[in-house]
């Protein structure tokens, strides 16, 4: 139950319109798209730092967790209230405060969402790339806590690359400046990057700065079916090595393509076994000649069929065949264990091997998709929970692609985060040391142990996993 | 038997959502309050909740519930398409029922707890002839939806002298060869503008079909869905389905969107022998554009002075995929200069019991849509929904626009009366100011 004068508290601080308390109030902040369900104590809408401030500060005076919140659209768990806690939510801090056109910066409040700054700001012929595929209901404030990546970042970086500076509520309540607006800036420490993809540990991030570039005149996208995955990574690695950097370079792998085959508007060959999406932006000019070199380079790989989108509804319609994947993969089997690995560009094809390998061993389908042009690979395994003994298939399953990433020098998470859904998995790829090292930050910072608790690093170690577990957690 | 759907029997759909959140892009009522009650996910987690028994229900729960203009922009952008507009009325039936009080009589408690809602609605009864409020019948839409919606200042003296159902008798036969056109008119059009029931079925005669209107039809039910209140919808299915029977027709032809979908979702939202009158519900749009009408008017002389003249598109129209037919419809017209609107699928605010029971995030979101509409330029909105079109003029008159609001079919009606003299299609239109 919770404590009679920290409600009354919460409700002076941010009004007793804004503080819910009702059982359906506290159901619908407690999950995320992991569907993972838990109940937190109270939910709290915030205006302003001053409010997150506050709220933080009686958090440690009455030792209770503190979750932020944004659109509660994470694949990890980040805003999960594991340990029940205020959820502190701020779809409401949504405010633009400012697009320099001089500078080419924009300053905003965390609830904006993310798809409607880039709107924003190319009004004003300006881009703000990174394109999460939640990008029209994730907001600015929840990509920053799990730098969020996007099929443009193969040309273009990822969150941590746009951001310039961030005021930060801290585990303790204080509140900081860091970075600010300006490209250069070495002073002090570069906390802005420790900000970055803290996935809401080390504090609330309630303004950002980001970077934005001039918006690119054009772009052109064209779709190529290939007969074999090899020939579609040869295509990639040939294009890479041939300095051209797409805008996008996304690919299907044969099991997605099976799951889309018939279903797609544009039609997908009977031989096809591997499809690339390619997109480059730029000057009207510089794409004809882009298009023209990439094809150039393509055909003498053998490549089944290519398409150059003409105009902007061709172009939709060949995204239309990727925006296919997702419906059409829930078919194949009711649960789904989305992962995002990545692994060197150059080793795409053996983790893809290895995933094919992984998926006749265990008998269970695992379709991937996604950003071969900076080695991210969506994995999904498709399995059906209802089946006796199947999760423990899938911890097995999940174990050994995490085990096989880390191997070929990749990291078990690209751009969806810890949170509670990969904390088990984590030690497969950070050392004992980085790991100890990062708890030691964590518990400097957050003394009680009360801002977003139970995510990235598991309090207890799962024994039904065999992991190398010679660093034992901290208790705290 | 005919009954509603309950919670129980959406089980499967409500289990379909995945949580993802996309609904969040999407729902009018949502941008506005930026409060996961408002939104679909967390509508449909409280459902799953309510099933299983394991949530109490209180003041918000209920408060989340109200919030939600049935408009079904999450359905049609949801990855697993959860049918959450009909989920929201069998929670509401749920809720009417545990508790004994309809959503729509909390609403209208919590507009007479408000002065200045209170004031304009003295105002517009004023103008309303008690003896034409008396004729429509207690289970009409208008009862739950229109007459505090109408305090807007032209909506309550639109109550039309006569109704639709004074102006026709039940059948009149048309060219032995053309098939038979049942006529399901609604409130709107029956009560408050019968004369967009007099250009559907005057296009249609003119066209030269047979007609069956059954007098004895009803409200389509969606007010009812809006307010939770179960035993009316039963009540109005079963009247409406044997209404329909009494004649065989070869389609039930609607001009008011929120109906079309009221009758034409039946399979969806009842238990009970309703596919084959459901099957045969068609918008009257979709009809003339299958007849090739757009193809005619195409053919006949532009005319040189042309209006400008954007369209909204009701949502219960734009959620079934009906978007193409009435632009198409309106571009082919002689004397029309059309300009696409921005946002022009975006909801308009009304939303039945929404606006009664939340009219200032109504009107906002009406304000948002008059915004779009000034930077059209256009002098003329049409729209295929009467209520869509209560919306809209209150929008515009907040906003202090000139803009006329009128129905698709009156524009379509003109042109084909008076193809002979395509010039006059102006004059024939009400009278606005323009310079040409």
């Amino acid at each position: 139950m919770l404590n009679k004068d920290l409600l009354l508290s919460l409700e002076r601080i941010v009004g007793p319109e804004n503080v819910l308390t009702e059982q359906s109030d506290r159901l619908i902040h407690g999950y995320d798209a992991t569907q993972k369900q838990y109940m937190p104590d109270v939910v709290v809408y915030v205006e302003n730092s001053l409010q997150v401030s506050e709220i933080v500060k009686l958090a440690n005076q009455y030792n209770i967790p503190i979750l932020p919140r944004g659109a509660g659209s994470g694949f990890t768990g980040g805003s999960l209230p594991v340990q029940g806690g205020i959820v502190v939510v701020l779809t409401r801090m949504n405010a633009i405060l400012d697009i320099d056109e001089d500078n080419l910066t924009a300053t905003v409040e965390p609830g904006v969402v993310t798809a409607h700054l880039q709107r924003e700001v190319e009004k004003s012929g300006l881009f703000y790339p990174p394109d999460p595929a939640s990008k029209e209901f994730s907001t600015i404030g929840g990509n920053v806590a799990e730098c969020a990546g996007g099929p443009r970042c193969v040309k273009y970086g990822v969150t941590k690359d746009y951001i310039l500076g961030l005021e930060v509520v801290t585990p303790t309540g204080d509140i900081l400046h860091t970075g600010g607006v300006t490209m250069k800036n070495v002073a002090g420490y570069d906390l802005t990057k420790l900000f970055v993809g803290s996935e809401g540990t080390l504090g609330i991030v309630t303004r950002i700065t980001v970077k934005l570039l001039p918006k690119p005149a054009a772009k052109k996208t064209m779709l190529v079916q290939f007969s074999s995955i090899d020939s579609a990574a040869r295509a990639v690695s040939t294009i890479i090595r041939n300095k051209i950097i797409p805008t996008t370079l996304e690919f299907l792998d044969a099991t997605t393509i099976e799951c889309i085959r018939g279903k797609t508007g544009l039609p997908v060959l009977e031989k096809c076994r591997a499809l690339l999406i390619i997109e480059v932006d730029g000057d009207q000019e510089i794409l004809e000649k882009q298009t023209d070199k990439i094809l150039g380079l393509l055909t003498p790989l053998g490549i089944l069929e290519s398409r150059v989108a003409a105009d902007h509804t061709e172009a939709e319609a060949i995204w239309d065949v990727r925006r296919s994947v997702s419906p059409s993969m829930r078919k194949i089997n009711p649960d789904k264990f989305n992962e995002d690995i990545v692994v060197p560009r150059s080793k795409v094809p053996d983790m893809i091997r290895a995933l094919e390998k992984i998926s006749s061993t265990y008998d269970v389908p695992i379709v991937n998709f996604g950003h071969a042009g900076d080695g991210n690979i969506h994995v999904n395994v498709m399995v059906d929970l209802q089946q006796p003994g199947m999760q423990a298939t899938v911890d097995k399953v999940l174990l050994e692609i995490f085990q096989t990433t880390v191997d070929m020098g990749g990291s078990i998470s690209g751009e969806h985060g810890i949170g509670t859904a990969k904390a088990p998995f984590l030690r497969l790829e950070i050392d004992p040391a980085t790991l100890h090292y990062m708890q030691m930050l964590k518990k400097a910072l957050d003394p009680n142990n009360i801002m977003n608790p139970g995510k990235i690093f598991l309090e207890t170690s799962p024994e039904q996993l065999a992991f190398p577990t010679q660093l034992q957690d901290d208790p705290q | 038997m005919i009954r509603n759907k309950t919670l129980q029997d959406y089980e499967q759909s409500i289990n379909q959502c995945v949580r993802c959140g996309a609904c969040q892009a999407h729902c009018p009522a949502y941008l506005q309050q930026r409060n996961e009650g408002a939104v679909a996910r967390g509508k449909l987690a409280i459902a799953r909740a309510m099933l299983q028994g394991e949530v109490q229900t209180g003041a918000h729960l209920t408060e989340d519930m109200s919030m939600c203009l049935l408009c079904g922009s999450c359905v049609i952008k949801c990855p697993n398409k959860v049918p959450t507009d009909k989920i929201v009325g069998a929670v509401r039936r749920e809720l009417s029922r545990q508790s004994g009080v309809s959503l729509t009589s909390r609403a209208i408690g919590a507009i007479t707890g408000s002065t200045s809602l209170m004031k304009k609605l003295a105002q517009a009864v004023r103008r309303v002839s008690p003896a034409v409020f008396r004729k429509i019948p207690a289970s009409s839409g208008l009862r739950l939806r229109f007459p505090i919606q109408g305090m807007e200042l032209r909506t309550i003296p639109l109550f039309a002298p006569k109704n639709l159902f004074a102006y026709y008798p039940e059948y009149q036969p048309g060219d032995p060869d053309k098939p038979v056109i049942g006529i399901f008119a609604g409130c709107g059009i029956t009560y408050l503008y019968p004369e967009i029931g007099k250009y559907m079925i005057e296009i249609l005669r003119l066209l030269g079909y047979s007609i069956f209107f059954p007098h004895d039809q009803g409200c389509c039910g969606i007010p009812a869905r809006s307010a939770g209140n179960g035993p009316v919808i039963e009540k109005l299915v079963r009247q409406n389905v044997a209404a329909f029977s009494r004649r065989r027709v070869d389609y039930i032809l609607t001009g008011c969107a929120s109906c079309h979908a009221g009758i034409g979702e039946l399979p969806e939202t009842m238990v009970g022998p309703v596919e084959e009158f459901s099957s045969k519900v068609m918008d009257i749009h979709v009809f003339l554009y299958q007849q090739g009408l757009h193809h005619s008017l195409s053919a006949l002389p532009r005319s040189t002075s042309r209006i400008d003249l954007t369209y909204h598109d009701p949502c219960h129209l734009r959620t079934h995929g009906i978007t193409r037919e009435p632009r198409e419809l309106l571009q082919s017209l002689p004397a029309v200069r059309y300009r696409e609107m921005e946002n022009a699928g975006s909801c308009c605010g009304l939303g039945g019991t929404f606006s009664i029971a939340h009219y200032e995030q109504s009107q906002k979101i009406g304000a948002l849509k008059a915004e779009n509409l000034k930077k059209t330029g256009a002098q003329y909105i049409a729209t295929a929904c009467p209520g869509c079109m209560i919306q809209l003029q209150d929008a515009i008159n907040q906003a202090g626009l000139h803009t006329q609001v009128m129905h698709t079919l009156e524009l379509l009606h003109s042109t084909l009366t008076h193809t002979a003299d395509i010039s006059r299609l102006k004059e024939l239109l009400p009278s606005v100011n323009t310079n040409q």
